[in-house]
This record gives C-alpha cells, structure tokens and sequence, in this order.
C-alpha cells in the first residue's frame, strides 16, 4: 500500500499493483535459491501435476479393466506396481488416482478459500454478523473434521462432489477465522483511519486496503487446505465413507488392499507413498510461500 | 543542567590516582558477521576500572558501547557475533580463554550487568522473590529459605519499602523505579567487584533517575564496587562519574577525569557534545539555538580510511582523511585521538 | 471465578450449535427417518408404529426438546443396528478410546515440547532443520499410512508387538502397554508435528526477549535458561496449539482402531457410518465434540496460571 502525494498535494493511496508482483517474482527466484527444500517441493508438485493431466500418456492402460485372471500379481514387468483383488493394474489405477486426488485438494481449497473469504469479510466488518457467524463457525469447529466429513457424507451419500462439499465444509471455519482475524487488525491500522478521514468511502476502503492484505495469508493458507484436504479424502475412502468404489481415488486403493494387507502390501505401501510425497510437496510449497511473503505468518498460523 | 566542574555532584570519594584497575579491556574487538557486511561494532577499545570508581563510557547509539560491555560478560549473540580479538583482564584472567562454565560461575557473582529496560530485562512470569533468590542459590549455594531472607535483605538496602511483600509480587505489578530497584538488587546480591550499568536510567522518568543513580552512587561506596556506567547522556556521567571514555564508531576517541573533561574536551567530537547541551544562559548569544553536529554516525559495515569523525568534522584536514589518529597523551590522564587537538588545548597544553 | 463461570457459560452457545448439528442428522438425511430406524423390511405398520413410539410424528421443535432432555438425563437414545441402548455402548468402548488419546498425548508432550525448545535454542542449525524436516514429514503421512509402516518391522517382521487387538488396563497392564505402543505413536506423530513446530515459534519469540539475556547474565546454566526461564514465558501459544490439536487427536484415534482393530469409540464411528446407525453416530459425534469443548475450556482457564500477567 502507498500514500502518494498527487499533483496537487493532496493524499491519495494507490494499490502498486505492478510492484507487488515485479516483488513477487524477484522474491521467488531469490527464495529458490536460498531454500532449495520449498524449491523441491514445488518441483515435485509440478511432476505430479504433469502425471495427473497426462495420464493417458504415462504408460497406462484402462484402470477400471477388471482381469480376475491376473489378480494379486506383485509387482513385474508387466504390472509396474503389481495388480489387485480384481486384476485391475495398480500403476495405471495409481496414476489416475492422481487426478481425483488433485482434483479434490484443489477443488476443496479453492471453495473453502473462497467461501471462508467472504464470511470471514463480513464477519470483520459487521458486529452482528460477527457474533451470529463466529458462534456457528465455533460450533463447526467444535466437531474434530474427520468426524464432521464422516457425518456429512453419510448424509449424502457417496460421490466425489458429496466428498468434495463434506471436506470443504469442514474446512471453511478455520479459514473464515483467519479472514475475520486479519480484516480486524487491519480495520484498526493507522492507514485505514487516514483513508476514511481522507474521504474514502467503506467500499473502496475493502477493496484497495484491506483485500489485497488478505491474500497472502489467504494463499498460504489455502495450499494448507488442500494438503489436508487429500489427507482427509484418503482417510473417508479408507473407512469406507469416501467415494464410490470405482473411482480409482488413492484413499479407495488402499482401503481395498487394508484386508490384503498381510498378502500384498503393495497395495497399500505403494499409493500410501504417492499421497505421502503430494501431501509433502504441497505442504512445502505453503511454506516456502509463507517465507516469502511474509515471515512473521509463521507465528499466526 | 548547566556543566561545569563547579556546578557537578560530588560523585564520591576515591583514590584516584594509585588504585589497581580491577577490570582491564584491551583492545577489544566484536565483530558482526551479516549476510552483507562485516559490522565492526566495537574496533580496537581499551578501557579499565579500579575498585570503587566509576567509568562513565559515553558516545551516542551505535557506537559500540553497549557492545563492549556485553563482551566483557562475554554474552554477545553468537551466530551474528564474535569477539574477534583483545582481551579483557579480571585481576589477572583473560576473560576471553576462560571456558564457558568459568566464565558462568563469574557472571552475576563477581561481575554483574543491569540493563537498560527493567521491565522487559525481569521474567514477568517469575516472583521476585524467585528472581531475586536465583543467583544466591547458584553461586552461594543457598537454601531456598535462606535465599528468600538474604533477597529482602537486598531490597531494603536498594530502599523498596515492604520488602516481603515485594518478594511475592511480580515484575508487572511494579513501577519503573521499583523494577530498575529490584535488578540493581539481583545484580549486586553476591556482592560484585564489578558492575556494569548499561544505560540504566535511560528508560525511567526524570524524577527516578536522580534517585537510581545516587543509589547506584551509594552501594559503590559501600561495597567498593567498580562500576562502568554506560551512557549517553553526559548528565549522567557528570553525576556519577570520576573518568570518562568517549566513544565513536567503535573505537575510543577520548578518555579523561571527569572534570577535565568538561572543563577541557581536546576531540572535536565531544566538544561537539558538550556544546550541544541545551543550556538556559545562551553563552554563545546566538539566540539560544541548539549546536548541532552536522552528519549522521557512520555505519559500521562500511570500510574506513582516515578519522571516523572526519566527514563530519569543521576542522578536518587531509590527514584526517587519510590517517586514523592515534591515541595520544595530551595531559597527565587525558588522552585523545586527534590529529589537531593542539589546536583546541589553547595555552593549557603540555610543551 | 468470575471469570471461571463466564467461560463455562461461553461454552453453551458452541454445544448448542453441536446439538442443532447433530440432531439434523437424521433428520436431513434422505428417506423418512421412521423408515430408516425401522429398517429395510419392515413393513408400512411397523414404520408407522416406530414413528409414533419415537415421537417423529411430533413437530421438529418439539422433538429436539425431547431429544435435548432425553440427552440431559443421559439417554442416547438405542441403537438401530443392535437394539442395544447407547449409553451403553459408549460406556463400553470408551476405555480403550481413552487410553489410547491419553497416552497419545503424554507422548506428544513429552517429545514435541524439548524438541521445539531445543530447535528454537539452536536456532538454523542442523537440529533445528532435523526437527523443522521430521514436522513437515508428519504433516504429509496420513495417520494409517504410519500405523501401516509401523507394523511391519516392530509387529508382523518380528515379534516384537502384537499386531492388533486391545487389552484392558485392568486385565494386564503390561500387555496394555505393548497393544498400546504403536497405535498410540501413530496418533501422536501428526501431533507432534503441529506441537514441535509452535513450541520452536513460540520459544523463538521469547528466547529474543531480554529478560533471557538478564538470566544469561546471573550465570544461569543454558538448560536452566531453557526451561525455566523461556519455557513458561512461551507456554500460552504452545498450550493453546494442544487444545486445537485435540481435534487431530481425535480424528488420529478414529482411524488408527481402525487399522489397528482396537475397540473402541473410534471402531464404533466407522461401523455405525456403514449403517447409517444413526442414534449412535449422533451420540459418539456429541461425545467427541463435549470432550473438545471441555478440553479447550480447562485449557483457557489455565492461561492464569501460566502468565500472571492475564488479567480477566
């Protein structure tokens, strides 16, 4: 944010839009260089995101094609990663699982980000609002998150949208707090005092002040969501609650090998691993953007 | 306050001349090793203390003076810090070969530091008591009962009414002289040899300033503790002190009896202090407004040919520039580091 | 005290919420609920007579007062799958529910606070990257994939630990214990991960503050300065990530009985999901969310003690 002198001399401020992101950039390369660790986990996100939009091209052949012949083969040359209970081939199951996997983190983080940002906006900026919106927000909260996706996809029943709106629901309290709790500190700054003695409307006061501070702790916050969010899908797949059996998600891959766990580890030990290395690159990549963008962030969140 | 030796405080009696320094630095040198630059914050310092005086070492912020005396209890930060060089005699040990475990046995028992902020410088989650108590149990080996006394004791000698209900209270629940009171306690309950005073009233109000000082005045007397009295405010130093070191950019540019001092200052740089001292006679008759220094201190990291003071110096010639002065005797215990100090000792100067 | 009763009182609009959320449940949820209490095969007489015997006949408010009475005299109601009421069944799962979140915490504590403090002591050297990487691991590993990669070299490769299964304390505590090991160390990694990584924050903070430098001063031994000076100063932040992080805890537990074969509440959760046992699922979800509030609450009244300088 800049208060600049005008020609005239009177104060206006101006967004530096061009030099937020000039700075952005600049910060990224510097940051690589410095942190190599978040620097392979963005890397590492990047491969997996490749895997997941090319796909049909990695290698795969049909992972919904059942071969009862060829069930619980270990892992050889023909099945990279081995078969399971139906014959399906694991590599091509795991790779696809890619997709679902990214597309629920992504999809929950983006919701819950921007559901939780307008909530959380209102509840900064209106007190009955806050009061009535904060109560349920703590209620939501109080029911640990596993359990809260647990009830709702057993009222919805399974699909991936259903677990996509379960995940996000639970979700969307913690960002609405971290909103609301950024919007307050801000409402009292010195510069939004001078803005609105300056003349400046509430309107323009949220969006050239306040919006733009929010989106830092926002972005972070929302590759935090999405690491949670695809350790939470696994978790509603693996007991059962998740999406539907066929949808080659990791977390339906290993609650399908949990009884063959003793037989073929490889079930379970193999997509464990792929989530693992995702949940890991992205959790990097949230803190690597925390680094950057601001340090003292660490200690909010 | 006007200066002059006829208007100073009588800082205590002392034997000036033969006593036998109990704490001797010698060129000292700290360094700060950043990212960027290398900060040379204390550059080659030498200064020492005897037994009941008080050093007063004066310069403004950033010169180095808090640095070395953190650097005598060896708590510099270490990652950024180092003391690269010198060394800092307590009798007759090198502080700096010590191993840490020595050098902790010492820290609080015969040599303790009071800080510049009481408020944050005391636990706020500790009594007292607790606090007061702590460094008596460490280095005396008291019982906890025991400690507890000695620690009221303490406090009424630093004058803090109700000592026993003081001891359970907490740091917050005092006020700023009180506090400053409570770690003059804590520093001086194992009876130092020396303490070091790190700008100890710079934090307090006027009205408590006088009084922590002629308290810090007081104890010396009766414990003969060496006190090295660490300031900027040349009011301080003329309450309290009998020698002066005067410090610029990490290195002494003077040292002299207080009087001498203020009656005769050789280094540009202080007599640019003492002139900037507001005073309510306009002697100068210039309408009273207030001398200046022109410049800003320099910064440290940057390398430097020549005098520090001479970018801002009226009098600096080209040896100035080129030269770093070296620290001559000017008087009997009155050296300066200046290439023309000839030029402002007038008639007063030694043949 | 005051403040003692204010806090509880602040709790009661949180439960209410709870209660609203979970009393919809049954009622949100596709189909007529009578049906679904009365299961698959029964007939259009038995629906009817379920819905009048359980009051669903009565308008919406009505039954959540009923509910909410019945709940305050300790009645969950029964459940749909095996006619057992409960209360009971609650009762008789929550040990092993509880030791197990008991113990997970004892060890989260004890290892993720010293290891905090001593990586924000050591602050950028290798220790402190060891801890910093070994928290972002945590993070990434989702509960069963550990329990998994535990069991093998401690339980199924050797013979070390059993495999599965629980044992009461009461029965045999040493056998307790060794059902307990790994489960337990499962939960507490994601734990230890978020507790670790605020105590490093939290003590960064304080270890820059002066009064460290004063203890420093009075040659105090560092492990003194460590834990008895900085400790205390930055226990808030770290006590509070605790209380949040019951909710971790409490979705750790759920899963690890799972995998695990633990009977407990958790075991409990996932069965009566998969049959929309609804009375059951209402009551576990009303026990664990009580059980965090309660949590949160003694937390927030223990601030006190840890700052004096917390005035309500």
């Amino acid at each position: 944010m800049l208060l600049t002198r005008e020609k005239d001399g009177a104060l206006a401020s101006r967004t530096v839009r061009d030099g937020r992101t000039g700075q952005f950039r600049a910060a990224a390369i510097r940051l690589a260089r410095r942190n190599p660790v978040a620097a392979s986990g963005v890397l590492l996100l990047t491969l997996v995101v490749l895997l997941a939009v090319f796909a049909p091209l990695a290698g795969t052949v049909d992972p919904d094609a059942i071969s009862p012949i060829h069930r619980l083969r270990s892992p050889s040359l023909e099945h990279w990663f081995g078969t399971d209970s139906v014959g399906r081939d694991l590599y091509s199951r795991i790779v696809y699982g890619t997709r679902v996997s990214l597309l629920i983190g992504f999809s929950v983080a983006v919701l819950s980000t921007g559901i939780g940002f307008l909530i959380g906006l209102l509840a900064g900026f209106n007190r009955l609002a806050d009061a009535l919106l904060m109560r349920i927000m703590d209620g939501l909260m109080a029911v640990p998150p596993i359990l809260l996706a647990i009830a709702l996809m057993a009222l919805s029943g399974a699909s991936v949208g259903n677990v996509i709106m379960a995940i996000t629901i639970a979700e969307v309290p913690r960002v609405t707090r971290l909103v609301r709790s950024v919007v307050l500190t801000l409402r009292d700054q010195p510069f939004v005092e001078a803005a609105h003695a300056a003349g400046t409307r509430g309107w323009r006061i949220l969006f050239i002040h306040i919006l733009p501070n929010t989106v830092a702790p926002l972005i972070v916050q929302a590759t935090y969501v999405c690491a949670s969010a695809m350790i939470i899908e696994a978790i509603l797949s693996f007991l059962g609650a998740g999406a539907p059996p066929t949808v080659p998600s990791w977390g339906n891959i290993i609650a399908e090998g949990r009884t063959l766990f003793l037989v073929a580890p490889y079930i379970v030990i193999v997509p464990s691993l792929f989530l693992s290395v995702t949940v890991l690159a992205v959790n990097l990549l949230g803190d690597g953007m925390r680094d950057a963008l601001d340090p003292r962030l660490a200690n909010r969140m | 306050m006007t200066i002059s030796s006829a208007g100073m405080q009588d800082a205590g009696p002392v034997a000036v001349e033969t006593a036998e320094p109990v704490l001797r630095v010698r060129d000292l040198q700290t360094h700060f090793f950043t990212r960027d630059a290398v900060v040379r914050a204390v550059d080659g310092v030498s200064y020492e203390v005897a037994r009941g005086e008080t050093l007063g070492v004066v310069g403004e912020s950033g010169c180095g003076k808090s640095i070395s005396a953190l650097s005598i209890l060896r708590l510099i930060p270490s990652p950024p810090g180092r003391i690269v060089g010198g060394e800092i005699r307590f009798h007759d040990q090198n502080l700096l070969e010590l191993p840490m475990s020595e050098m902790r046995a010492l820290r609080g028992n015969r040599i303790s530091m009071i800080f510049q902020d009481p408020m944050t410088s005391l636990n706020p989650v500790m009594t007292v008591g607790a606090q007061l108590g702590e460094a008596l149990q460490l280095h005396q080996g008291l019982s906890r009962a025991e400690a507890e006394d000695q620690a009221a004791e303490m406090l009424k000698m630093v004058r803090i009414s109700e000592p026993e209900r003081r001891l359970r209270e907490y740091p917050h629940q005092l006020s700023g002289g009180m506090r400053q009171r409570v770690m003059i306690a804590m520093a001086l309950c194992c009876k130092p040899e020396v303490l070091i005073a790190d700008e100890p009233t710079t934090a307090l109000d006027v009205t408590v300033q006088a009084q922590i000082l002629e308290l810090i005045n007081d104890l010396r007397e009766k414990l003969g503790t060496a006190v090295v009295m660490i300031t900027h405010d040349l009011g301080v130093v003329a309450e309290t002190a009998q020698r002066v070191v005067v410090m610029y950019a990490g290195r002494k540019v003077e040292e002299a009896l207080v009087e001498d001092l203020f009656d005769n200052a050789l280094h540009p740089y202080t007599r640019g202090l003492m002139a900037a001292i507001p005073s309510h006679a306009p002697e100068s008759g210039d309408g009273g407004r207030l001398a200046e220094i022109p410049g800003i201190v320099p910064s440290l990291g940057a390398a430097m040919t020549g005098c520090s003071f001479a970018p801002r110096c009226a009098h600096a010639t080209e040896v100035c520039h080129n030269e770093y002065p070296p620290l001559e005797e000017a008087r009997s215990r009155h050296t300066v580091a200046c290439w023309h100090w000839r030029e402002f000792a007038g008639d007063k100067a030694r043949p | 005290m005051r403040y003692v009763l204010h806090r509880i009182l602040a709790t009661l609009p949180v439960m209410a919420v709870v209660a609203v959320f979970v009393f919809s449940l049954l009622h949100l949820s596709p189909g007529d609920p009578a049906a679904i209490i009365a299961g698959e095969f029964a007939s259009p007489a038995e629906i009817a007579r379920v819905r009048v015997s359980l009051g669903l006949d009565q308008p919406l408010h009505t039954q959540f007062l009923v509910w909410v009475t019945r709940l305050a005299q300790g009645d969950f109601g029964t459940s749909i799958f095996s006619d057992i009421p409960v209360t009971r069944m609650i009762l008789q799962r929550v040990e092993p529910t509880l030791s197990l979140t008991f113990l997970s915490m004892l060890i989260t504590i004890s290892v993720a606070v010293p290891l905090g403090a001593i990586a924000a002591w050591k602050a950028n050297s290798i220790i402190d990257r060891l801890v910093m990487a070994l928290a972002v691991f945590g993070f990434s590993f989702p509960v069963f994939v550990i329990g998994y990669l535990l069991m093998f070299p401690f339980a199924i490769w050797t013979d070390l630990l059993p495999v599965q299964g629980y044992v009461s304390l009461f029965e045999d505590p040493a056998r307790w214990l060794r059902h307990l090991v790994l489960p337990s160390i499962s939960v507490s990694l994601v734990f230890i991960a978020l507790i670790a990584r605020m105590t490093r924050a939290s003590m960064l903070e304080v270890l820059s503050q002066d009064y460290v430098r004063t203890a420093h001063a009075k040659g105090l031994p560092d492990s003194k300065v460590l834990f008895k000076h900085a400790l205390q100063n930055a226990s808030v932040p770290i006590v509070t990530a605790i209380g949040i992080g019951v909710a971790l805890v409490i979705g750790g537990v759920v899963v690890t009985e799972t995998v695990f074969a633990i009977p407990g509440l958790g075991r409990l959760t996932v069965d009566s999901i998969l049959r929309r046992d609804y009375p059951v699922i209402q009551a576990i979800v009303l026990v664990f969310s009580f059980a965090y509030v309660l949590i949160n609450l003694l937390i927030d009244l223990s601030y006190k003690l840890l700052d004096p300088r917390i005035r309500y």
